[in-house]
Parts: structure tokens; sequence; C-alpha cells
């Protein structure tokens, strides 16, 4: 009798491959988790309880759904396209990444998970991971990098203030990665006990499916947004990418919409060097981290690159396996933006529409200050503004000598 | 040269390749053989080694920080292989060093230096069609990992692609010491063999004698990783091949009163 478990090509179709990219490379104890996961996220999926109750606190509790702005005078300022902001900074938490923390703190609960995990780059994570376990009464340990500890010290105040337990990661860069590392090396010391909520999409199958299927939401009200304001698609939307959870949510339900651009925002740091950025378009190489196979900055020894960004959230060595595919077929372009310009994107945006983004959709704003004014009147742009930028007061106000 | 336990229990030992340095990897290796290591697992330093616990981390940063790099690894497998012809020689690895090296390349590579096997700790079985394919090619042995998680069907794939040995996982958890071994160990190896005839050798937490007595008691082979890299750590450069021979004469020494 054939075993039922049978090894595969990565070329071959099949759920939690995009393309070639993602699957599964872990650990082997924990892949009983993450096939009983997948099981019990399908179910979920299909059960109208589970999707009423999230629809409920995505309504309620989080805000939704986001407004579609129109950025009246940053579009005259710039003289070409028509530019609308999503404003996802306006959610509950002040950022997207509340959407996918609900949806799976409510799977937790109903695998009866008690303890829940994450890790947190920018600590907009972290908070909305700490904000649901207070709402639903869930034990919550936050792994953060040590660095952006310092640089997000508020989000840190916050995540305690939740009744989170924040433990600072000191190995490797004391980043996002490292945060990651740990959390998974928690996971699989207690993986009969603790529920793993990734914040990105990024991981192990079927962490980039059930992320991004979290944020659909985004470009499902994106969609319906713009049809009812302007009576057509988009020229372009452009969203920064970290491990490319916001992207994905903001793309998504376009990706069928041929005319549509779909741009991606990397973090070009301070530099072209490797180390000095996280444009993994710009010098990364398909390999393995963290459970899947993406695209991944890294040395001619296959050892993972140190990265830089100003943003915490973006300061990553991979990128979501759905973006690499996305990337190959050339269904969507990915370009970078650097600290300076996502610094001056900042001011532009608050001193235009009285907006204070997030460092990280400040890269996704920065390219829009870029190419909005080689468009033409009709077109329209839309910028996903994944989060708002109180958190990064402490890097401002150093930054920009205030 | 095959991977071979000629009295029980088997005795697994694994070095972190480049910690101290390369020179001090092979004389340890060469050492512990000699003291009575059945196999030795050549660890290939990482920089993000999410399986393992702080004492293999600080040690794959040491090695590191000296340049280590996967050739050098297969050259000092290339050594240790011409000194001691036949003690088993296993790479391991995580999965993207092998995948920057190239896999072809690496599996030609590695069973040139004359390895008997290769541990990717981050490949699945479902993940492992072309590794596999590979590893066939070249007449390596692909050993996987087995864990006390792992559901009958997962460990029926996991002995059926795995040769040489199966290496079954004490506890849920990383690599690092433990004070005593938990029921989980026995009850895998037991389903494990309800699959395969391969041998069965345990690792994680395997850190003194009395655990290798446990160990012997319902398994083939004990691997001994932290316990060993942890002794290296402290010890210097010059005594640490010295230091890990006589603990592991020390593991021996306590099978031989017991079973007095």
């Amino acid at each position: 009798m054939a075993s039922v478990i049978n090894p595969a090509s990565p070329s071959e179709s099949r759920p939690g491959r995009f393309g070639i990219y993602g699957g599964r490379y872990v650990p082997e104890t924990l892949m009983a988790a993450l096939v009983e996961l997948e099981h019990e996220y399908e179910a979920a999926k299909n059960d109208a309880a589970f999707q009423a109750e999230l629809a409920g606190l995505l309504k309620d509790y989080a805000g939704r759904p986001t407004p579609l702005y129109f950025a009246r005078r940053l579009s005259e300022q710039l003289g070409g396209a028509r530019i609308y902001l999503k404003r996802e900074d306006l959610l509950h938490t002040g950022a997207h990444k509340i959407n996918n923390a609900l949806g799976q703190a409510l799977l937790a609960k109903r695998m009866g998970k008690q303890r829940i995990i994450a890790e947190t780059g920018a600590g907009q994570h972290g908070v909305a991971t700490a904000t649901v376990c207070a709402l639903l009464g869930l034990e919550c340990v936050i792994y953060m990098g040590e660095v952006d500890m310092e640089r997000q010290e508020l989000n840190v105040l916050r995540m305690r203030l939740l009744g989170a337990e924040v433990r600072g990661v000191a190995s490797g860069s004391r980043t996002l990665k490292d945060a990651i590392s740990e959390a998974m090396r928690d996971w699989v010391t207690n993986v009969r006990t603790t529920y793993y909520l990734l914040g990105s999409a990024l991981g192990a199958h079927p962490y980039p499916t059930m992320v991004r299927d979290f944020h659909r939401v985004i470009s499902r009200e994106m969609k319906q947004q713009i049809l009812e304001k302007e009576g057509r698609l988009p020229t372009a939307i452009i969203a920064c990418v970290g491990g490319g959870s916001n992207a994905i949510g903001a793309f998504y339900e376009f990706i069928p919409d041929r005319e549509v651009r779909l741009i991606g925002v990397e973090a070009g740091g301070r530099g072209t060097a490797l180390g000095e950025h996280a444009a993994r378009f710009r010098g990364g190489v398909p390999g393995v981290l963290q459970g899947t196979y993406s695209y991944v900055l890294q040395d001619e020894d296959g050892q993972i690159a140190l990265t830089h960004s100003v943003s915490a959230g973006l300061d990553y060595a991979s990128i979501g396996p759905e973006h690499a595919a996305l990337h190959d077929s050339g269904r969507a372009e990915y370009v970078s933006q650097d600290d300076q310009a996502a610094l001056d994107a900042v001011v532009k945006l608050a001193r235009t529409e009285g907006i204070l983004p997030a460092l990280e959709s400040a890269h996704a704003v920065a390219e829009c200050l870029r190419i909005a004014p080689t468009m033409a009147p009709h077109d329209i742009l839309a910028v996903n503004l994944s989060g708002r930028g109180d958190k990064d007061m402490g890097i401002l106000a150093r930054e920009l000598k205030l | 040269m095959a991977i071979h336990f000629d009295h029980k229990p088997g005795l697994v030992i694994y070095l972190t390749a480049g910690d101290p340095s390369l020179e001090a990897t092979r004389s340890i290796a060469l050492e512990a053989i000699d003291a009575g290591a059945d196999v030795i697992e050549l660890g290939v330093p990482f920089s993000d080694p999410l399986a393992d616990g702080p004492v293999i981390q600080r040690a794959s940063e040491r090695a590191l920080s000296r340049g280590t790099r996967l050739k050098d690894v297969l050259r000092l497998a290339h050594e240790i292989r011409a000194a001691r012809p036949v003690a088993g020689l296993v790479i391991f690895s995580y999965f993207n060093p092998i995948l920057r090296y190239g896999l072809a390349r690496f599996a030609e590579d590695a069973a040139a230096a004359g390895a008997d096997g290769v541990l990717v700790t981050d490949i699945i079985v479902e993940e492992a069609d072309e590794y596999l394919a590979e590893m066939k090619r070249v007449g390596l042995a692909p050993i996987f990992l087995a864990a006390p998680t792992s559901p009958d069907e997962r460990l029926e794939a996991i002995a059926s692609h795995s040769r040489g040995f199966v290496y079954a996982i004490s506890r849920t958890g990383i690599t690092g010491k433990q004070q005593n071994l938990t029921a989980d160990a026995a009850a895998v190896v037991a389903r494990i063999r309800r699959w395969t005839t391969l041998p069965v050798a345990v690792g994680f937490g395997i850190s003194n004698a009395e655990h290798v007595a446990q160990v012997a008691e319902f398994a083939d082979a004990a691997v001994i990783g932290s316990a060993i890299v942890e002794l290296i750590e402290r010890s210097t450069p010059e005594a640490s091949p010295g230091e890990v021979a006589r603990f592991i004469k020390g593991l021996h020494l306590h099978q031989a009163e017991l079973a007095r």
C-alpha cells in the first residue's frame, strides 16, 4: 500500500505553493501542528458562525470598513494622478495588523489553545496580538528583537499595558528575523499547548495563505470604494512590503484585473551594499528562511544577510512567497525607497494632508510622490496607508530634529 | 564505511564544524572516534539555527565568525574519512547553505568527501523529492528526523525514506540539555519500529551516562550534541580533544558498570 505522505517536487502545484515558492521547511516536530492548523483553518473558512464572529469584530471592534480617502491637496501639489489613501492607519491599534490578529486569535480559540505567542518587528503586530488576547482572555507572549524594542519603545509599553509579556531577543541582528526564530523555538517546545500567531504572509504553509486571506478585506473594500467614487478601477496600487501582509491584502482582489498595476515598495535602507537595505528583489536569491522558499538576502555561502531599514517593520531578509511568485510572473512590480525618502514622505504627508503615516507605510507614500507627477490627471493612484506613525515619534524626533 | 552500531547503545557525536576552528574540530572528531563514537555528525554552521538552543547557537556564531564555509566542512569530512575509514560520517545542516551551494553539487561533493549520510534539519519528507533523488544518485543516506508529535502516517513516511538510521527526537523542543528523559522518547522509538528495521538513534537533551543508559533500554544509539559542544566551549582548543575523549569514555564506562 502506498504511503499517504509522499515526497513532491517544488514545481508541483499544491496548496501552500505559489509557483515554485512557499512550501514547508520546518523541523519535523512542527509538522503535526501545521497540518492541524491547515485543517482547522479550512474548516473555519467554511464555518458561517466563525465568519460572522470575525466580521462582527472587524466592524464593531476594529473599525472596518476603513475609508478610501481622496487626498485632494497632495494630488494638486504633485500635479499628476488622483491620489487615494486606503486608511488602514485608522483601525484600532493603528495598523492593518489587527485584521489578521483577530482572525487567527479566533482560530486559536476554536482550536482550544489558551497560550498565544507572536513575533513583532515594528511592534504593530505585537500590539494587535496583545490586544486580541486581552479581548479573548488568552495568555500572550511576544518576541521582539532588542534593537526593535529600543526603536519602537512606545509599542513595547503598549503591549505590557495590555497584559502581554514582551521577551527581548538578543541573538543575531536583534530584529524581526531573530524574533521569528525565537518564537519558532518557543513553538517547537510548547507546540502541544501553544498557538503561534504569525504576523506576516511568511513562514510555512498554511501561514502565507491564511494571513493573506485575513487581509483580503483591504482590497475587497478598496475595489468597491473606488468603483463608487470613480466608477473605474485604479491605474495603480502601491503598498510597502516587509513580509508583505498589507501589500498582499491590498493587491489580492486586483490580481485578475490585469490593467491595474500592482507596485510593492521595499526598504532601500541607507545604501545598495548587502547589509545596508532590505530590498529582497534587488540582490536577494531564492532560498529557505524560517519555513518558506522565497527570495532571501544572503551571502554566497547561504548565510542570511543582515538588513537595515529605518522602519523596523520592513527590516527583514526574506519576503512572503506569494510576492516572489508575483514578482517572477511580472504581475506585480517591486521597487525600493530609501530611509531618507521615507522620512521626507512622512513630513510631506503630515503637512499636506494632516496624516502622520508609519515609517513602513511612508515607503509606499514615497513611491507615490515619485510617480504621481509623471502620471496623467485621469490616472488613479491608490496607496495602502498600512499604519499610523505615532509609534515612530522617537525616531522622527531624532531624524527630523523636531 | 557505512553507518553501523556494533555495540548498544551506539554513540553519535555532533560537532559544530569550525568551532573553535576547523583544525580543532578535526582533532576532536578523531579523538571522539577513537574513544568510541560510532558516527560523527559534522554540523554546518548557519546564521539562523531555529531548531537549536543557545549552546549550538553560540557555537555556530563562533564558527561563522572564523569564516567557516560549507566547502570547508566538506574538506574536513574528507580529512576525517581519510584518517578514520570505518567511522560513520554524516553532514548535518540547515537547508539554505546546501541550496546556495547547489543541491546536486553538494550531493556529489559530500559523497566524494566520503560522507555516509546527510541530515537536513528543516527538510520534511513532503518537500524532499529532489533532495532524495540527489541522495540516491550519489549513494548518500538521507536521515530524517522523527518527532514525538509525528502521527503514525508521518513516521511511516519518515521510516520508509530514511537510510542509515532514523533520528528520533526525544522531546518537543530545541537542542540542549534536560534533566530527565521523558516518556516521549521511548514511545516515539517504539512507534518508529513498527515501520522499519533501521537502527533508531535518540537525540536532543542526551547529556550524561545515565541518559545514555536509559536510551540503551529502547533504542540503538544515543546522539550527544549540546553537552559536547558546551564542553568544547568551556575548554581550550588544545585541551578539548582530550576532554571530549574522556567524556565519551565516561559514557561507555558507565555502560560497562551497568552491565556488570
